[in-house]
């Protein structure tokens, strides 16, 4: 039998589609961790990464800060952080809200960043208070990059889960290491095809989202050359 | 401290197989990803084409990728041509873009004037568009570079031994040195590699020795500003 009979198979098969370790309960928990690692780091990054954005203050450690998280290593930091905190949820969806963090701030002050300074000053002028150029001015005109910011979040956080499964978190990653251990290859195949499939179906979301977004905005004046 | 030196052979082993695999795939993403994004760059229609294939391709998550590729390519499980393959596709994938970025940076009235100086066509690409068009391309492999030495070490989870073996061993035999030490190596070859890019295009590119370029960051400011100085 083909490996992709064999992944057919798996996927189809009704036994596979019910209880804890069923798709569907993996499919809810995948998401859920997505969700609740999103908000987390949102709460902290995108308020702290608004205000870099607005003010230019501590610019040059947030750009620094996001490039030195990109190097460290997933797999490294999940390991680590299990053992120093114990075996449980904790641990892996604290290294999933350190990695989320550097592109929500980065989406949110590179944002307000872009927001051209004429509009700014106007908005100064017109005697707006710094508040409310940040909540009528800067925030709706950074937010299809804010929400792109989101975006890359989001993938970046759907792919570590499924690395995470490795230190005992559920998820579709439970497929892949579980299939693993017992040289299941059908079982880590149709695994993977349900973690890119839920990769593209959250990219295609938020692509939409970001469209929208931007959609919202008065169009751009033809900048003098 | 002395389970590094006790076990310094093995990890130096390990540290040479992470480096091989990572400066093969990265190179093989370039050399993939340079022709492409020229293409890409002299065809406007092609390039929001490659920019969307680029992006679904980077969408999908590495570990998934690790699995199913001896899937698709027939190659066994333990194989390290999987994890070549698939970081080599990461590496294209996101140099295609700065490639044609690289080469939209050149600005037409030089290649226009390269033409006027009876440059061929080909000519004109090897001796103009790319020694100009190479701060922009080496900015674009450096960060796929440090990406790619990062991705490797998630392989071992499917039984392909390098540095991030280290993670997964500390983890089982509940050993955090280990894996501080994996963490270290890694960030460490990240940067050696970095360094040698750096040196790489000081030597090839020695004209742009000292030259800084302003980061496109900073551009829509000074658009601003010398908006504000010149009137609309």
């Amino acid at each position: 039998m083909s490996v992709v009979s064999e992944t057919i198979d798996w996927l189809t098969d009704s036994v596979n589609h019910s209880g804890t370790d069923g798709i569907p309960h993996r499919l809810v928990e995948h998401l859920g961790y997505t969700a609740e690692t999103i908000a987390i780091a949102g709460v902290i990054a995108i308020p702290v990464g608004l205000w870099i954005g607005h003010t230019g203050r501590f610019r040059g450690s947030a750009v620094a800060l996001t490039g030195a998280l990109r190097a460290l290593p997933t797999l490294g930091l999940l390991t680590a952080l299990a053992l120093f905190v114990g075996i449980g949820l904790t641990a892996p969806l604290i290294a999933l809200v350190v990695l989320a963090v550097p592109p929500l701030l980065a989406g949110a002050y590179a944002g307000v960043e872009s927001v051209d300074r004429q509009t700014i000053d106007a908005a100064r002028a017109m005697g707006m208070t710094e508040l409310q150029i940040l909540r009528k001015v800067e925030i709706p005109l950074a937010l299809p990059i804010i929400v792109g910011g989101i975006r890359s979040a989001v993938l970046q956080v759907v792919a570590t889960a499924t690395v995470a499964a490795f230190v005992g978190l559920g998820g579709l990653g439970r497929y892949l290491i579980d299939g693993q251990a017992v040289s299941d290859y059908a079982q880590m195949a149709g695994g993977s095809v349900l973690v890119i499939a839920m990769a593209l179906v959250l990219d295609g979301v938020f692509a939409t989202l970001q469209a929208l977004a931007t959609g919202r905005q008065p169009r751009k004046q033809p900048s003098p050359a | 401290m002395s389970w590094f030196l006790d076990n310094i052979d093995m990890i130096r082993e390990l540290f040479v197989r992470h480096a091989w695999i990572s400066v093969l795939s990265t190179v093989i993403g370039f050399v993939i990803a340079l022709p492409v994004g020229w293409y890409a760059n002299e065809h406007p229609r092609l390039r929001g084409v490659a920019v969307a294939v680029v992006g679904i391709l980077y969408t999908i998550p590495s570990i998934a990728l690790f699995v199913l590729l001896p899937g698709i390519l027939g190659t066994g499980f333990l194989s390290v041509v999987n994890v070549i393959v698939a970081l080599s596709v990461y590496a294209a994938a996101v140099m295609v873009r700065s490639v044609a970025d690289a080469f939209g940076s050149v600005s037409p009235a030089v290649l226009d004037a390269a033409s006027a100086a009876g440059f061929s066509r080909p000519q004109r690409v090897f001796r103009v568009e790319l020694p100009l068009a190479g701060p922009v391309l080496l900015a674009g492999i450096r960060v796929v570079s440090v990406s790619t030495v990062s991705m490797l070490s998630v392989a071992t989870l499917i039984g392909v031994s390098n540095l991030g073996s280290l993670f997964t061993d500390g983890f089982r035999r509940d050993f955090q040195t280990e894996i501080v030490i994996g963490i270290l190596a890694i960030v460490v070859l990240a940067l050696v590699l970095d360094a040698l890019l750096v040196l790489a295009g000081r030597l090839l590119m020695p004209w742009n020795r000292g030259q800084r370029t302003v980061a496109p960051r900073l551009r829509p400011l000074e658009d601003s500003l010398s908006r504000a100085v010149q009137g609309p």
